[in-house]
């Protein structure tokens, strides 16, 4: 239990995908004028975070590995190489399926999400997610913690550079630094305070 | 195609049209795995060849991809790309990467190729897209240079680690600055070069949403 919860830390704050991966940095940066609007499309990437990464885990686990066919009578193929096709495949189809389901049972989520869930197929925090939980040879258990981590991480750093931009507008930046540049910059600082987390146990 | 054509196509997005700076793409793996001069160099060379290459394939089927699922089309015809760059890389250069790790992969995500894919080469002839593909890809390869330069050169003294500065540690007079392979300095530099070029190219700077004006004390009061 206590790895778990260190996992989950270490995925949220001290390897946060955002800020210290860089990963989803495009939508990152464009979506997040309004508060409002972060928190949808943190939520979404959330969700999508939640059901991708365990679900890659599985076919990763049970098809492609080396020996993983064994239970098919084929101990000697490896189909790992086949890796990227399948996860980003799976990864565009729950999201198309999700979409689907949110807008028969919950077309109220559907309308806050509606406009984002396409947009999270090209995300590369989601894909980032997988390729990370293979990189590091989790166990199922882990990866729904990692993906519950690494989902709720960056959506905070989203939400949270959000709010400080809403607040940014009134300031007065140079011409050249107006928009995306400071942007960057104050992505920067909050990169700066997350290492802070770095080291952090339970 | 004309030579005026060709030459706008690969020289526009260098500097005037540049997917990093101005459209804000990719810049994933343009912060992430420029610690080092190496690993960034053949980033670029994996993502040139993946643009080129798949904005040509995907200009060459243009006319029978169905509308409504050209995405997915578009997405596997990247992804295959990626995995024939993938497999090379770690055929040919084992340990750099294992230094790029899942970023060689998070190219399929990249937004360049998909954005150019999406948005020249389903509408353009071949050879013209290959170009597009090529010269988004160099676009995006100068920046990646410059900040892995700034990062590799300042932070650890060494240049495709070869040592440039001598350190004070081993006797030199350079103190290396940690602070630069660190990931918080990416989104600084980058940060820096956006002003550096909306200061020379005037007309790429965004205008604020709000405008301060001064107001005198005896307005207010």
């Amino acid at each position: 239990m206590a790895d778990h919860l260190n996992l989950f830390i270490q995925a949220a704050f001290v390897e946060n995908l955002a800020l210290s991966f860089f990963l989803g940095m495009c939508t990152f940066l464009a979506i997040s004028k309004r508060v409002e609007t972060a928190l949808g499309l943190g939520l979404a990437v959330l969700v999508v975070q939640i059901i991708t990464v365990p679900v890659n885990h599985l076919i990763y686990a049970l098809l492609l590995r080396e020996g993983a066919l064994a239970w098919a009578g084929l101990p000697d193929i490896d189909l790992s190489f086949l890796g990227l096709v399948s996860y980003i495949g799976v990864i565009a189809a729950l999201v198309q399926i999700l979409e689907m389901t949110l807008d028969k049972y919950f077309p109220k989520l559907y309308n806050a999400l509606g406009i984002f869930l396409p947009l999270i197929t090209v995300n590369c925090a989601i894909l980032g997610g997988t390729l990370f939980m293979v990189e590091r040879h989790y166990t199922f258990g882990e990866s729904v913690v990692f993906g519950v981590g690494s989902g709720f991480g960056w959506a905070l750093a989203l939400v949270g550079l959000a709010g400080i931009r809403e607040k940014l507008k009134y300031s007065d930046v140079p011409v050249g630094l107006q928009g995306l540049g400071i942007t960057f910059i104050i992505v920067g600082l909050m990169s700066l305070s997350f290492m802070g987390f770095s080291g952090i146990r339970l | 195609m004309s030579d005026v054509d060709v030459r706008k196509v690969v020289i526009d997005p260098l500097v005037d049209n540049n997917p990093v700076t101005l459209q804000v793409l990719g810049i994933c793996s343009a912060l992430a795995v420029t610690t080092s001069l190496l690993p960034a160099l053949l980033m670029c060379v994996a993502l040139t060849s993946v643009a080129a290459l798949s904005t040509a394939a995907i200009s060459s089927i243009r006319n029978y991809i169905p509308n409504n699922i050209r995405i997915i089309v578009q997405m596997t015809v990247i992804a295959s790309f990626v995995i024939v760059v993938d497999q090379l890389l770690r055929a040919y250069a084992f340990e750099t990467s294992k230094q790029l790790s899942v970023f060689v992969g998070l190219i399929i995500t990249n937004c360049i190729v998909l954005g150019r894919a999406e948005a020249f080469a389903m509408k353009n002839g071949v050879g013209l897209s290959f170009l597009d593909g090529l010269g988004n890809g160099l676009g995006y390869s100068a920046i990646l240079i410059i900040v892995a330069t700034i990062r590799e050169l300042f932070g650890a003294g060494t240049l495709l680690g070869y040592r440039i500065l001598p350190l004070v540690s081993d006797g030199g007079w350079y103190e290396a600055n940690g602070l630069l392979l660190l990931p918080p300095s990416a989104f600084f530099i980058i940060g820096l070069l956006i002003w550096a070029i909306r200061s020379w190219k005037r007309a790429q700077a965004e205008q604020p949403d709000y405008r301060i004006h001064a107001v005198h004390r005896t307005e207010v009061l």
